[in-house]
Order: structure tokens, then sequence, then C-alpha cells
């Protein structure tokens, strides 16, 4: 059996001329990280502005009257509240309440919803889409646009130089503007980084041209796959296939947030009787975030022992914190185990290393809310 | 200095062999922020794991690249495993053995040999 081939974002050949290592991931050949290399990359991200190309996710509209209460159908969100102008983090659920994907849902202007999903799962979400929408709402796939993420301290200013419009906005604003000399964006002020920072979706044929306008700016260096992942580990953001799967309900997954509180008192989302229960009651397990205190990098499939050596948990992601100088890690356990400041230990090789429990976010959020 | 397929370099005085990762290898690991190096005493054998060394993204296995007894680690590493990627082929060795059989020496690449096959990647 041949390997697939891997597909291209429109800005492939950017890449290669700028010196990437180029790996599979979601199906596409992307960069994991230019010369710079992860750690200053990481770096680059949290005191100045990194751009990603994140073309590799999956865009959509729902569109149609019945747009926001069809999407309700699928997710535990208040999309009917959801007003012009913003965007809200949520999730697909399967009927036991289990996490399909998780995602972005805007309304950048009044053409339904604008949706933004992880790139490994698209195909089968758009499918699921396709299959569960209702009434007349329906699910229109945007394949001709590129999109690419800004994040740090300096990319509001970076933006402004070319997006006027852009600076008005708050963390989670989203909005259909014109900037780069007359190219139609959707951006909204959010990333996947815990910087402020802003997504930026475009026509394909613009991306190797907006691209090359963000990096003349000498504040912006561009960032590959693996400080993508450094950073949204200490920011303490979920990576779907790894920390949520089918498996896991948003409030095991630590993410309630994405339960409005008008759903979950109609409790008319998928798989409500479990997540309703969890909520009330205590689900078996819980988010976890550890700070290795002394050995190895715990990552993805380590052991989480007691004191005694028991086994009480696994960590889903984990690897070294260019911010913190240490591994971080983070998993399922028991919730009585979460409670910051207690000791466990992780099996790395063989050998238990100890660590500590923590609070989320690792490295604090440095969101640009609204006043 | 000579050299193996998988990218370590060992640098041979007497019976004692010095052993580390090749400037080529450092590279394409990126940042090192973590080696665990062998225990003094243990013993090898020719290609089996010997250290593992760890970039933020993933955990890679450095193989012996020939038999014989650790005589010592290079502990400097717990503390500042960036040397790795600094000194490659210097402080940023992992262990000394103490080598069983010369002949697995000399059937090593040497400079000149390795070169050559780092082109053919």
């Amino acid at each position: 059996m041949s390997e697939p081939e891997l597909k291209r974002t429109p800005l492939h050949a950017a890449h290669l001329a700028a010196g990437a290592r180029m790996a599979g991931f979601a199906g596409y050949d992307m960069p994991i990280q230019y010369p710079d290399g992860v750690m200053k990359e990481h770096a680059w991200t949290r005191t100045s502005a990194g751009l990603f190309d994140v073309s590799h996710m999956g865009q959509a509209r729902i569109l149609g009257a019945d747009a926001t209460s069809a999407f309700e159908g699928v997710t535990p969100g208040d999309f009917a509240a959801l007003k012009p102008g913003r965007q809200k983090y949520s999730v697909l659920l399967n009927d036991t309440g289990g996490i399909l994907d998780d995602l972005m849902a805007a309304r950048p202007d009044d053409q339904g919803l604008f949706i933004v999903v992880n790139g490994a799962c698209k195909d089968a979400d758009f499918r699921f889409l396709d299959a569960q929408l209702s009434g007349d709402a329906r699910l229109v796939r945007i394949e001709d646009h590129a999109l690419l993420a800004l994040q740090g301290p300096e990319a509001a200013a970076v933006l402004a130089a070319h997006v006027p419009a852009a600076s008005g906005m708050a963390f989670m604003d989203s909005a259909a503007l014109t900037g780069f000399g007359g190219v139609d964006l959707i951006v909204s002020r959010s990333g996947y980084t815990g910087e402020d920072g802003f997504e930026i979706s475009l026509p394909a044929a613009e991306a190797p041209r907006v691209w090359a306008a963000l990096l003349a700016d000498e504040r912006v260096r561009p960032i590959g796959l693996g400080a993508r992942d450094s950073l949204r580990l200490e920011a303490g953001l979920p990576l779907y296939g790894h920390d949520v799967d089918p498996s896991v309900s948003p409030i095991e997954a630590g993410l309630a947030f994405a339960l409005s509180p008008s759903r979950r008192r109609r409790g008319d989302f998928p798989g409500a009787a479990r997540i309703l229960a969890e909520v009330s009651g205590a689900p078996t397990r819980a988010r976890i975030a550890l700070k290795v205190l002394e050995g190895a990098p715990a990552r993805e499939g380590a052991v989480i022992v007691d004191a005694d050596g028991a086994e009480v948990g696994v960590v889903t992601s984990g690897g070294f914190s260019p911010s913190l100088g240490v591994p971080i890690a983070i998993g399922f356990a028991p919730p009585a185990l979460c409670a910051p400041g207690q000791r466990l230990g992780v099996v790395v090789r063989g050998r238990t290393w100890p660590v500590e429990t923590t609070d989320l976010p690792f490295v604090p959020h440095r969101y640009v809310r609204r006043p | 200095m000579r050299f193996t397929k998988d990218h370590e370099w060992v640098a041979l005085e007497g019976d004692i062999a010095t052993v580390g990762i090749t400037a080529y290898a450092a590279e394409q690991l990126g940042d090192v922020v973590y080696v665990e190096t062998p225990e003094p005493g243990r013993a090898l054998k020719a290609g089996e794991g010997m250290a593992v060394v760890e970039s933020v993204k993933a955990a890679s296995d450095v193989y012996a690249p020939l038999s014989g007894e650790v005589v010592e680690a290079n502990g400097d590493l717990t503390g500042a495993p960036e040397t790795v990627n600094a000194e490659p082929e210097a402080g940023g060795w992992f262990a000394r053995v103490r080598i069983a059989d010369r002949a697995e020496y000399d059937a090593l690449m040497d400079r000149a040999a390795y070169d050559a096959f780092l082109e053919t990647l």
C-alpha cells in the first residue's frame, strides 16, 4: 500500500524557500520548524510576533435561516445568542456526549456561521454536519481559502499597518474586513498560543503575497507546527486526537465553559444525560496538569502514579516547556488528584520521576479583552 | 574518529572509546532538552540502545556503536543538555566505553566515508 500523496497549502513553496523542515500532518506537507528551530520560534512568539500557516484546517459556512438552531443540534453552545462580530469556542458532540472535534464558530457578518475545524478531522466533521444539519441549514465548505495565524505581543501593532480596522477588535471578536490592498478577509482575534493575536482567512491566491507582506515586518518570523504544539501546551489548550477524542466529554476535558448556561438548563444537546450527570456529580476522570520536578519529559502515553507507585492516570500531551525550562504535561486522572500542589510520579522508560500537579494554563494567557 | 549510519561518533584512545552523536544528528534533532546517559558498569552490545536524547518535540534512541563496558557517563549533560547542540562532537559526548573488540571500531566508517554517506541522505 502506498502512502496517499500529501496535500499542499497555498504557502508550500514559501515554506520550502524559507528552509523549513517539512513533514506530513493532517494529510498536508507542513512546516514543522524553520531554521530558527522550535526553542527560538517559541520564544519569538512569546516576545514579538509569530506567523503560522494553518491552511490545513477546515473552513466552512453554515448557511440558511435555521443555521444557528441546526448547529445547536450538534453542539452545547448558545449560538442563537452569538452576536454579530463575535466568535465562540465549541465542540461537536456524539450521542454519548463524546467530542467529535473542537472548533471555532463565528458570526463575522450576516451570512450564517463561519466555522474552523481541525485539519485531521475536517472531512469527517463535514460529512457529519452534512448529515446532521436540519431544516434549511446547509454546510458550504470553503476550499479556496488559506488560514494564517499571527500571534504574540506585537501581533496587533503589525496587523494594524495592513488591516487598520483589526485594532478595534477584542479577544474572540470576528469580522469581515478588507486589508493588504483590497483583499477580503475574515479576521478573528484568537489563536492557539495563549498570546494575543489574530487568525486570518483569505483567498488562497492572495496568501503568498500577504504572507510575504507580514514577514517583511522585522517583528514577524515564521513559526512551524513544532512550536505551535509547545505554545498551545503551555497555554493549556487541548489537542484533538491526543487530549480529546470521541470517548471524552467536555466536562472530563476541562472544557465545561463550552457548555452554555442556557443549553445546560434546557439539556437539549447530544449526550446531555451523561454530561449533566458529570456536571452535578463528578466525572471518573478529569484534566490533570503536571510539572516535572526532575527527570525526563513525560510524553503522551506515560503512566501517572501515586506515592505508592499505583497507576492513577495517563499523560495525553507532554513535552518540554521552553518558557518554564522544565517538562510539562497534561493528562487524565481521578478528579481528587487533579487539585494543584500534589506530588505524584510519571513513569518514563521504566523510571518514575517526581511531578507536581499545577493549575492551567502553565503560562498565563495574554488575551486582549474588551474593557 | 569513526562514525555509524545511525549518526554516532567514536573516538578511540587505547581501549577507551568516547561516544557521542554527530553534528548532523544534533542538527536534525533540534534543541536538545534532556539526555539519558548509560550507567557506568553497564555492559553494552553493539547496536543496542545505550542512551536517549530528547528534543522539545520527541525522544530518540542513541545506539551503542560498539560493544564494551561503560566506564563513565557525561554528567554535565544533565544540567546542560544544550551542549549536545553546541559541541556535538566534543563537549557533548555521552559516554566512555572500554571496548571489547578493536575490530568493531575498525569496521566503522571514517570521516570521508561518513561524509559520503550523508550525501546520499
